[in-house]
C-alpha cells in the first residue's frame, strides 16, 4: 500500500468540472479530479484523450473553457504559468540548447536572486538527485537522451515545486532505459515527497509507478483508482482493454444486490461475482452485462487435477514467448475463444494444437462490467 | 525473374559511381554558373582596356584609379547608407512577420504572407514604377529615402525566408519551459528566444544589405539625383573606356557580396542547428 | 473499492472566459504581423492599384485626365510596336523559364539524391552567383558575347573563326542565355525542396513492384516533384517577362522587351497612363501564360501515373 494512505489525505490539485473546447470539439469534458499531496498520479489514455490538455491546464499553458483548477488550495484562474507552484518536464525535454547543464538547471533560480553560494548549492543538489554530478559544464547538445531527461528533471525539481508535471517523459527513450528510468522516477518521487503528475499512454509505465491512475478516453475520465484496482476491476470494457488483454464473456443479469451480481453465461454457467461500486445497469440493455477475466488468471489443469471452477475446450492456437506460452482455447458455447497465458514451468509449451484441455478459474478474478 | 537479373545490373551500377553522368552534369552546370562571373576579376587585372583574349598583362592600375573618383566614393557612401537602413528596417519588419507566421495562427495568415512575399515573384520594374507613381502623386520628392522604401519592400521576403528558417524549428516548449520556470514573457524573450535567433537575425541583416547593395532597377527609378553603386556602374557602362574601372569595381562588389553571404550562411546554419537540436543526433 | 471518476461535487462552474486562448492567439499574431502587412499594403498593393487606375486615364502634357478610357489598352494591344514587344517578352520569358527548369531539374535531382552529406554546401555553391549583383552578371555576359568579347577573341585566338561572330550579342538569344544563367538558382531551389519531400520508400516500392529506374522516376519521382517544377517555372517566368537590364545591355534593338517600353513611358515619353496600361497588360498576359503552363504540367503529371 502506498505510504500516503497512512496519512490523512490532503488534496494538492483539485480539478472541478473542467471543460476545454475548441469550437465544437471538446478536448476535455467535465473533468473532476482530486490529486493528493505526495501522490504519484498518472493520467493514462490513448493519444487525443485529453490527458495532455489537462496537464497543460494545470501548468498554465492552456485555460479551461469552463470549470476551475486549484493547486494547494489556491485557485489558479488567471494565474500565468510563470507564477504557478508547478514545474514541468516536457515531452521533448525542452533543454535550452544555448546553455550548458548547470545554466539550464539554474535557469529558474536566476529569477529568485539567491546568493551565489546558495544557488550553486541548490544546482549541485539537484544534479546529485538525478545522478548528474560532474556534468554541469557539459553543453546541452552533447547530452544523450537519458541525460537530457535527467537535466529536465533537475531543472524542474530545483525550483522545489509543489507539483511536478511530467508529459510523457519516457516516450523518447529506448525500452531498456525507459524501464530503468521508471524505477528511478519512482524512487526520486519518494525521496523528494512532492506530488508527481505523469501523463502517459503506456499502461505498464502507469501501473508500475503510480499510486493512483486516472484512465481517460475521448476527453472523459473513465476511472480513477490504484493500479491494482484498475487492472483487476476495470469499470468497462474500454478500460479493461486498454490495460492489457482481457477475455470478455457475454452475460445476463439474473440477480443483483448491494454486494454481488448473479450472472448467467453460456461457457461458465451461473456465476456470482462481486458487484463493483461503479456498476450501473445499461439503460437500454438492462439485463445484459459482460464478464471479464485476464488471460493469466486462467490456469491449465493437468492430468488428474480438478477444480470446483473449470471449463473445457480445444486448443486452436499456441504462441511461445520464452517463459510463458499463450494459448487460444475454444470453449463450446462461447462466441469467442479464450486467451490463456500459462507459465512454461509445467510444460504448457508442449500442449499440441487440437488438444482438449481444462482450464481452472478463480471466481474472484471474474469482473462484471455493464457494457 | 527479378533475382536472376539483379546481379548483373548491380555490377553495372558499381562501374558507374553514384549519380554517374549526373555528377558530370553537375560539374558542368556549376562551371556554367561560375565562369561568366569569373571573367570580371580576370579582366579587372588585365592591362588592356577592352576585355578580350589573349590577356595582355597583369596590373592593379584599374583598382588604383577607383579611390580618386569622387562620384564613385559618393555612390559608395550612398549605397552604404541605403544598405544599412534597408537591412535594419527589413529585418525588423521581417522579425515581426516571421514570428507571427511561425508562432501564431490567425485569420488571413496565408493571404497576408502572400502579399508580403509577393515582391519575390513580381517583375522589379512593376514594383518600381508603381511606387514611383504613388510617391510622385503624394508630392514626395525622389531621394535616397525613397530608394530605401523600395529596397525594404524587396528585402523583406528574403529576410522572412532566412528568419522563418531560423524560427521554424524553434521548439515552442523551450519558451514554455522558461515560463514554467518562473520567467516573465519579456524575460523569456531576452533569455531564450533572442539568444537562439540572433544568428538568424544577423544573417537576415547581411542578406538584405547585400541585396540592397546590388539592387539596380528600383534604385534607378526611385532615386533623385543621388546615385548608388549600381547606378554609378550603369552610368559608366556607356563609356567603353571606363569598362576596366567598372570591372574592378564590380569585382570588389562581388567579393564583398561573397563574404557577406558566406558569413550569413554560416550564421543561418548555426541558428538552424541550435533551434533544431531537439531530435538531434542524440535524441 | 473501485471508484468512478471521483472528486467533490462540482463547484459553481466559473463563467466562460471573455477571450478564449484561440482568440487571443489570433489577436497576438495579427498584432505582430500588422506593421509588415501595412508596409506591404501601402507600398505594394496600393501602388499597384494606383497603376491600374492610371491605366484607365489619359495624359495631357503635364496633367492627367481622369476620365475612364480604354484607349491605353487599345494602344498597348494593337500598336505593332507594343504588340511585338509584348509578344517577344512572353516568348523570351517562356523559353527562358522552360530552359532554366529543364537544365535545373537534373542538378536539383543530383543534389537531393546524390548530395549525401554535402547537400547544404551544394545549395550554397549554386546560390552564391545568384546573390551577386544582377547588373554585374548581365555585364559579364556582355563581356563574353561582345564583338570584341571573350568568346570571339578566344575563338579567333584558337583559329576556329577568322572574323568575330556578330550574331552572338544584341539579339533575343543573348537575352535568353543571360536570363537562364541569372535565374538558375531560383529554379533549382523549389525543385530541390519538392524532391526532398519525396518519400524514398515510395521509389523503392515502385522498384519492388517491378519498375526499372527510369520507369520509377517517370511514374513516381517526377509526378511527385511536379509542384516544385511548377513553382520553379512561375518563379522564373513572371519576373523575367518584365526584365529591363538584360535587354538593355545585351538585347540590342532586336532583343528589346516590354520593360524597356514601359520605362520609356515613365521617362522620356512621359505618358504614365500608357506605361501603366502596358504594365497591367504584361502582368495579366504573363499570369494567363503561367496559368496555362501550370495547367499543362498538372495534366502531364496526372497522365504520367
Amino acid at each position: 500500500m502506498p505510504e500516503h494512505r497512512g496519512r490523512p489525505r490532503r488534496p494538492m490539485i483539485e480539478i472541478r468540472s473542467v471543460t476545454r473546447s475548441y469550437g465544437a470539439f471538446k478536448a476535455l469534458d467535465e473533468a473532476n479530479l482530486s490529486i493528493d499531496e505526495g501522490e504519484f498520479f498518472s493520467l493514462l489514455g490513448p493519444s487525443g484523450c485529453g490527458k495532455t490538455t489537462l496537464l497543460r491546464m494545470i501548468a498554465g499553458f492552456d485555460t479551461p473553457t469552463t470549470g476551475s483548477i486549484a493547486v494547494d488550495g489556491q485557485p489558479m484562474d488567471g494565474i500565468p504559468a510563470n507564477r504557478r507552484p508547478t514545474n514541468m518536464v516536457f515531452q521533448s525535454y525542452a533543454i535550452f540548447p544555448h546553455l550548458n547543464v548547470e545554466q539550464n538547471v539554474a535557469y529558474g533560480l536566476k529569477r529568485l536572486k539567491l546568493e551565489r553560494g546558495e544557488e550553486k548549492r541548490r544546482v549541485e543538489e539537484a544534479l546529485a538527485q538525478v545522478s548528474l554530478t560532474g556534468l554541469g559544464k557539459r553543453g546541452a547538445t552533447e547530452l544523450s537522451g537519458g541525460q537530457r531527461q535527467r537535466v529536465a528533471l533537475a531543472r524542474a525539481l530545483v525550483m522545489r515545486p509543489k507539483v511536478l508535471l511530467l508529459d510523457e517523459p519516457l516516450s523518447a527513450l529506448d525500452k531498456k532505459l525507459r524501464e530503468q528510468m521508471q524505477v528511478e522516477l519512482r524512487r526520486l518521487q519518494q525521496a523528494v515527497g512532492i506530488t508527481f503528475v505523469l501523463v502517459t499512454h503506456d499502461q505498464y509505465e502507469a501501473l508500475g509507478m503510480s499510486d493512483r491512475i486516472a484512465v481517460m478516453f475521448g476527453g472523459r475520465i473513465a476511472q480513477v483508482a490504484s493500479p491494482k484496482e484498475i487492472y483487476q476491476w476495470p469499470v468497462n470494457r474500454q478500460v479493461a482493454d486498454f490495460l492489457g488483454g482481457m477475455n470478455f464473456v457475454n452475460a445476463e443479469i439474473v440477480e443483483e444486490d448491494e454486494a454481488s451480481l448473479t450472472l448467467d453465461t453460456l461457457g461458465f454457467g451461473r456465476i456470482k461475482a462481486d458487484r463493483p461500486a461503479s456498476f450501473e445497469r445499461n439503460g437500454a440493455n438492462g439485463e445484459k452485462a459482460t464478464l471479464g477475466i485476464r488471460p493469466e488468471r486462467l490456469r491449465v489443469l493437468w492430468d488428474d487435477e480438478t477444480s470446483a471452477f473449470q471449463v473445457a475446450g480445444t486448443v486452436v492456437e499456441r504462441h511461445y514467448f520464452g517463459e510463458i506460452t499463450h494459448l487460444v482455447v475454444e470453449i463450446p458455447g462461447l462466441e469467442k475463444p479464450l486467451s490463456v497465458t500459462e507459465t512454461n514451468d509445467f510444460g504448457a509449451d508442449d500442449i499440441p494444437v487440437g488438444a482438449t484441455i481444462r482450464l481452472a478459474y478463480d471466481p474472484e478474478a471474474l469482473v462484471a462490467m455493464a457494457d | 525473374m527479378s533475382t536472376a537479373t539483379s546481379s548483373p545490373r548491380q555490377n553495372r551500377r558499381r562501374l558507374l559511381p553514384a549519380g554517374g553522368w549526373l555528377s558530370v552534369y553537375a560539374a558542368l552546370y556549376v562551371a556554367f554558373l561560375y565562369v561568366p562571373v569569373l571573367f570580371l576579376p580576370i579582366f579587372s587585372v588585365n592591362t588592356a582596356a577592352t576585355p578580350k583574349f589573349p590577356l595582355s598583362g597583369f596590373t592593379w592600375k584599374w583598382y588604383e584609379g577607383l579611390p580618386h573618383t569622387p562620384e564613385l566614393l559618393n555612390a559608395a557612401w550612398n549605397s552604404l547608407i541605403v544598405g544599412l537602413s534597408a537591412s535594419v528596417l527589413s529585418t525588423v519588419l521581417g522579425i515581426l512577420a516571421a514570428r507571427a507566421i511561425t508562432r501564431y495562427r490567425f485569420p488571413g495568415r496565408r493571404p497576408i504572407n502572400g502579399l508580403i512575399m509577393a515582391p519575390l515573384v513580381l517583375p522589379e520594374i512593376i514594383i518600381a514604377i508603381s511606387m514611383l507613381l504613388v510617391i510622385l502623386q503624394l508630392g514626395l520628392s525622389l531621394s535616397l529615402f525613397t530608394v530605401v522604401l523600395g529596397h525594404v519592400l524587396v528585402c523583406i521576403p528574403y529576410s522572412m525566408t532566412v528568419l522563418t528558417s531560423g524560427f521554424e524549428g524553434f521548439d515552442r516548449s523551450l519558451e514554455e519551459a522558461s515560463a514554467d520556470l518562473g520567467e516573465s514573457a519579456f524575460g523569456t524573450f531576452r533569455r531564450v528566444t533572442l539568444p537562439m535567433v540572433t544568428p538568424a537575425i544577423i544573417s537576415s541583416l547581411l542578406v538584405s544589405f547585400t541585396i540592397s547593395l546590388d539592387e539596380f532597377i528600383i534604385a534607378f527609378f526611385l532615386t533623385g539625383t543621388e546615385a548608388t553603386l549600381p547606378i554609378y556602374i550603369w552610368g559608366q557602362l556607356r563609356f567603353a573606356a571606363k569598362l576596366p574601372g567598372v570591372l574592378a569595381l564590380g569585382t570588389l562588389l562581388l567579393v564583398a557580396s561573397f563574404i557577406l553571404l558566406s558569413v550569413a550562411e554560416v550564421l543561418r546554419r548555426r541558428a538552424a542547428r541550435r533551434t533544431q537540436s531537439e531530435g538531434g543526433p542524440y535524441a | 473499492m473501485t471508484a468512478a471518476a471521483e472528486g467533490s461535487a462540482p463547484l459553481a462552474a466559473s463563467p466562460p472566459r471573455r477571450k478564449s486562448l484561440l482568440q487571443s492567439e489570433s489577436v497576438q499574431g495579427l498584432a505582430l504581423i500588422t506593421p509588415t502587412f501595412l508596409y506591404a499594403l501601402v507600398l505594394l498593393l496600393l501602388p499597384i492599384l494606383v497603376v491600374i487606375a492610371h491605366s484607365f486615364w489619359t495624359q495631357h502634357y503635364l496633367t492627367i485626365d481622369r476620365t475612364f478610357t480604354l484607349e491605353n489598352y487599345r494602344i498597348a494591344l494593337t500598336e505593332p510596336i507594343y504588340r511585338d514587344l509584348l509578344w517577344r517578352s512572353l516568348t523570351i520569358s517562356l523559353v527562358t523559364s522552360l530552359t532554366t527548369v529543364v537544365l535545373a531539374y537534373p542538378i536539383a535531382y543530383y543534389i537531393s539524391f546524390h548530395g549525401g552529406r554535402h547537400k547544404g554546401l551544394w545549395l550554397f555553391l549554386i546560390t552564391i552567383p545568384f546573390w551577386t549583383s544582377y547588373l554585374l552578371r548581365v555585364m559579364s555576359w556582355k563581356v563574353i558575347l561582345g564583338y570584341n568579347g571573350v568568346l570571339n577573341s578566344g575563338l579567333m585566338g584558337l583559329g576556329i573563326i577568322d572574323e568575330p561572330i556578330t550574331a552572338l550579342l544584341y539579339n533575343s538569344s543573348s537575352v535568353v542565355i543571360t536570363l537562364v544563367h541569372a535565374w538558375a538558382a531560383f529554379a533549382i531551389l523549389p525543385i530541390f525542396v519538392s524532391l526532398e519531400k519525396v518519400d524514398r520508400t515510395l521509389i523503392e516500392a515502385a522498384k519492388d513492384l517491378g519498375d526499372g529506374p527510369l520507369r520509377s522516376f517517370l511514374r513516381v519521382t517526377l509526378p511527385l516533384s511536379a509542384p516544385g517544377v511548377v513553382s520553379a517555372l512561375l518563379i522564373v517566368m513572371i519576373p523575367t517577362v518584365g526584365d529591363y537590364v538584360t535587354p538593355k545591355l545585351v538585347g540590342g534593338k532586336d532583343g528589346m522587351m516590354i520593360a524597356n517600353a514601359i520605362q520609356a513611358q515613365f521617362g522620356k515619353a512621359s505618358n504614365w497612363p500608357l506605361g501603366a496600361a502596358l504594365s497591367v497588360t504584361t502582368m495579366i498576359v504573363v499570369t494567363l501564360m503561367a496559368g496555362a503552363a501550370v495547367f499543362i504540367i498538372r495534366r502531364a503529371a496526372r497522365l504520367a501515373r
